[in-house]
């Protein structure tokens, strides 16, 4: 589990690791089934190691006896913490075909109202446009059928794709916005 | 953004297209502001609706707008005689459309010339010209076929032959890919920029990324207005081993 991923889904408020959880679930729906229960606390003690999180147990909490256990924390982002995630939201990156990644950022974005998504996007559509371009030069100065030909349109049209991919972002984010 | 009179190709300020009327009122095209520069390649981008391909009519003088003014070469155009935009849609705007639209019944170096013989040129200059644009477009082998029996990818490069037969001041392309698989759009990517290097100044209106990433400039639209510009060109990002998964 990417740290950044956590450190945003807290920026809206402080949670139980649980809450967290729940959010990406909703966020990932049956792509978030292969995530294993224990990923976000292991990630949760991390950063909080790394001073980026800080803990507080719950209250009401007390007559359980693993009040210790750190589904029972409520976590809160450290300044170190916001600052991490606001340098996350605006960073640009591929070609990690991380699509979950970039997906769950808009929502934090949006959730925390840390960042618009649509200028996340529109960030990420002028970075995508510049490596095409940069491919589709390497391709139209290929003779035709060459090897290299074969594999610069491989990045092309996985380029491509990815763009019709943030068009999408942008339709449902623009729509969201309007609703809200 | 320069003003009226200045060096832009074509230059629009607050230009409108509306169709039907009171509750039923569609601006397809909203009070758009353009330069485009002598030798510049500009894309235009959107979804169906966007009002891209009525905004490529407005500039081409293939339909009037409702408000606004529209330049070509610092000469105002948008108030012309129906016969004065006839002649100028003829001889200073070379069109590509989707589906070539060329004639059926002609061979390729006929459909070329046509436009030379439209504009007055004796048959001998036409045919000369014509022959030369094939060349240019890589199908000199092809003159005497029918559209008919050419691939579409040749068929769209013969569309663009016969849109420089004039000279055009510039060349406006509607979805020029839409049509062809994706060598024949590399075919006629590679044309594009050999007109661009050449000093043509191009307008595409297009959905094709492809066609968007090789431009100078990209401007997306929404809803008839523009919503962005991007300029595409310098700054060399010189990831393509990161892109083929052989770095980082």
């Amino acid at each position: 589990m990417q740290q950044e991923v956590v450190l945003a889904l807290l920026a809206k408020e402080p949670s139980h690791g649980y809450e967290l959880r729940a959010r990406l679930r909703q966020a990932l729906g049956p792509l978030g089934d292969a995530m294993n229960d224990g990923q976000v606390y292991v990630t949760l003690t991390r950063l909080e190691k790394a001073g980026l999180v800080a803990s507080e147990q719950a209250s009401g909490v007390a007559d359980r006896p693993d009040r210790s256990r750190p589904d029972r924390k409520v976590y809160e982002l450290t300044a170190a913490g916001q600052q991490r995630v606001a340098g996350w939201l605006t960073e640009v990156s591929w070609p990690r075909p991380d699509l979950a990644e970039f997906h769950l950022k808009l929502i934090a974005a949006a959730a925390a109202r840390l960042a618009d998504p649509l200028a996340i996007v529109d960030a990420q559509r002028r970075e995508l446009l510049r490596r095409l371009r940069d491919a589709q030069r390497a391709a139209m100065a290929e003779p035709d059928r060459s090897a290299a030909g074969l594999l610069l349109e491989g990045i092309v049209l996985r380029l491509q794709a990815d763009l019709r991919w943030l068009e999408a972002c942008e339709r449902t984010w623009t729509k969201r916005k309007d609703k809200s | 953004m320069n003003e009226p009179g200045s060096t832009a190709m074509v230059q629009a300020r607050g230009l409108r297209k509306e169709y039907g009327k009171a509750a039923g009122l569609v601006r397809a095209v909203d009070g758009v502001d353009l330069d485009v520069a002598p030798g510049e390649t500009l894309a235009v981008m959107g979804p169906s609706g966007c009002g891209k391909s009525t905004l490529l009519h407005l500039l081409g003088g293939l339909d009037r707008p409702s408000a606004g003014e529209l330049h070509l070469a610092g000469q105002r155009i948008d108030q012309m005689s129906e016969r004065g935009l006839a002649r100028l849609r003829r001889e200073a705007i070379g069109f590509v459309f989707q589906a070539f639209h060329l004639m059926d019944e002609l061979t390729a170096v006929e459909n070329v010339e046509l436009p030379a013989l439209l504009a007055g040129r004796s048959p001998r200059v036409a045919r000369r010209r014509a022959t030369g644009l094939l060349e240019r477009v890589g199908l000199a082998d092809r003159a005497k076929f029918l559209p008919s029996a050419l691939s579409g990818g040749q068929r769209q490069r013969v569309a663009i032959a016969r849109a420089l037969t004039n000279d055009p001041l510039v060349v406006l392309a509607d979805e020029p890919t839409g049509n062809l698989d994706s060598e024949a759009t590399l075919d006629v990517l590679r044309l594009f920029d050999s007109l661009h290097t050449a000093g043509q100044t191009l307008v595409i209106v297009t959905h094709d990324s492809r066609i968007a990433a090789t431009a100078d400039r990209l401007i997306s639209m929404r809803d008839g207005a523009f919503i962005d510009e991007t300029r595409l060109t310098g700054g060399s990002t010189g990831h393509l081993g990161a892109l083929a998964g052989l770095e980082g």
